[in-house]
């Protein structure tokens, strides 16, 4: 099941909707892993004909099945941080009526995200639906790195190893959830880490 | 007191541009700085007509920088309820007038990449300020604007000698139109439209913009309504304890204003929702007027912006 019901939690959590077809001069598509169903959901014939798809499979099997809805254009590559250069050159030779359809995990919605702001489309114009895994983008508030795909609440800064908290505190700019030191006052005592949902 | 606050300026220069428009420009009466504003402000103009006060909100045009002076162009309106023809006819340079702060309805999105701007007439006024700022800060622009004819064309000469490559005029009187779609049409990702100018073309812009696939915060509009006159009705003021008459010349702010109750307004053109007003109870119609309220709160009879709505029938309540 590519679906989850996030719980109810404060504003800065962000909160994703449904793709919906919308007129446009194009359409961007970026998805990764099992996005790829939010794609093929909302694909209409006239839409893919003015549609550039940039997809991340992390293991999964769908890129026949995208390809098979002849976009104007399809990129599929290892990582985001493969596909930024692409994104970046795309975003930069774009124009207004830009469509942009972000489905997947929240750590690449956050960053294809944040890359589209950073080219002038306003937040609240990026069509967002989440798909698949619940891991999340962290930052470490103390050493500023930051951790992808975080599964579990607490768990170890991938930089600077102490045991962080995971908040739903998120910073659109960074695209990431902040993560706080948890055994700050008494070092050693971390509680047994669970599913960040459990 | 309702409104911002007021500065007591002097009239230091009137020049009339063409037939229709003629620019003031205003300076402190106490000889000191007025306050920097952001291109796009205005400032509500206090006019001393006898027993009649009006109060009419002009875009400021001058450099936006330029703590010195302030300068309005006002367009003559010889159909309007006077304020611009008070203006034309009898302000002379040295008179003492009040005027308000500035205040920013019509600001520019600084996160923009660039600023398409669309002006129609005397809607050039905004713009000279914005473009006065953004020169300043080096920012992208282009302008589109259409005026009646070349004599009408208030500032188009000085536009097009200052930023020849940044400015475009299109003359009714020569067949020449805004070709809308073709430069919407590929203007680059993060270009902000801004339109100023009558109801029509506004909504042309703002109708076009969005069929195009342009997001609604990238698309700015400002249109200031002049209250329009109409017939006289009788108002009662819940909390005031007042029935008054709104004249067929003034609107139901300033007929409010003349009773000496304290009613919030900012714009005085439909715009701010400063002067939003709750109604108790009514038996008749409204004549809505605003772009403030949306049209099921026209519909509900439960709100009247009292800046340029009237009302005809026979009772009206206000919470005010």
């Amino acid at each position: 099941m590519s679906k989850f019901t996030f719980p109810k939690s404060i504003t800065s959590r962000p909160v994703y909707g449904t793709l919906e077809p919308r007129e446009g001069s194009a359409h961007l598509m970026i998805a990764d892993a099992e996005g790829a169903e939010a794609i093929l959901d909302v694909a209409t014939p006239e839409m893919m004909a003015k549609a550039h798809i940039i997809y991340i499979p992390k293991g999964e099997d769908f890129e026949d099945r995208l390809r098979a809805l002849k976009p104007a254009s399809f990129y599929a590559g290892p990582s985001y941080a493969a596909a930024q250069p692409r994104l970046h050159k795309f975003l930069a030779d774009a124009k207004m009526g830009l469509q942009v359809y972000l489905a997947g995990t929240e750590g690449l919605i956050g960053q294809a995200q944040s890359a589209a702001m950073a080219a002038g489309i306003p937040h609240t114009a990026i069509q967002t639906e989440h798909r698949g895994s619940v891991a999340r983008r962290m930052q470490c508030v103390h050493c500023k790195g930051i951790t992808e795909d975080v599964e579990t609440d607490p768990f170890v800064c991938s930089h600077c190893g102490l045991n962080l908290f995971v908040r739903d505190h998120y910073s659109r700019r960074l695209a990431a959830y902040q993560a706080v030191c948890i055994d700050a006052e008494d070092p050693g005592n971390v509680p047994e880490p669970k599913g960040i949902y459990e | 007191m309702s409104g911002a606050d007021k500065i007591a300026v002097t009239v230091t220069d009137i020049v009339p541009l063409n037939e229709l428009v003629t620019r003031f420009e205003f300076r402190r009466t106490d000889g000191g700085l007025l306050p920097t504003f952001s291109g796009g402000a205005h400032t509500v103009v206090e006019m001393r007509d006898g027993d009649i006060t009006r109060m009419n909100p002009y875009s400021l045009m001058s450099d936006p920088m330029d703590q010195t002076a302030y300068c309005i162009s006002v367009r003559r309106d010889d159909e309007g309820r006077g304020g611009s023809l008070f203006m034309h006819n009898k302000v002379a340079v040295g008179d003492e007038m009040v005027i308000s702060y500035p205040v920013n309805l019509f600001s520019l999105d600084l996160r923009a990449k660039k600023h398409l701007f669309l002006a129609g007439g005397i809607g050039i006024t905004p713009f000279m300020a914005q473009i006065k700022q953004l020169e300043r800060f080096n920012c992208r622009w282009e302008l589109h604007y259409a005026c009646r004819s070349k004599d009408l064309g208030s500032y188009a000469d000085e536009l097009s000698a200052h930023h020849p490559n940044e400015t475009h005029i299109y003359y009714d009187d020569q067949k020449q139109a805004i070709d809308l779609v073709n430069l919407l049409d590929g203007q680059p990702l993060g270009t902000h439209v801004y339109v100023c100018g009558p109801k029509g073309m506004i909504d042309w812009v703002r109708n076009t913009a969005k069929a195009e696939g342009w997001p609604r915060e990238a698309i700015h509009y400002e249109e200031f309504l002049a209250p329009k006159p109409g017939k006289p009705f009788e108002v009662k003021l819940a909390i005031s304890n007042k029935v008054i008459q709104v004249g067929e010349q003034e609107s139901l702010l300033e007929a409010m204003e003349r009773e000496g109750v304290d009613a919030p307004y900012l714009c005085r053109g439909g715009a701010c929702g400063q002067c939003e007003t709750r109604v108790i109870d009514y038996a008749g119609n409204f004549i809505h007027r605003d772009h403030w309220l949306d049209d099921a709160e026209h519909a509900s009879g439960e709100k009247i912006m009292p800046c340029v709505s009237r009302f005809e029938g026979k009772t009206l309540v206000l919470d005010r």
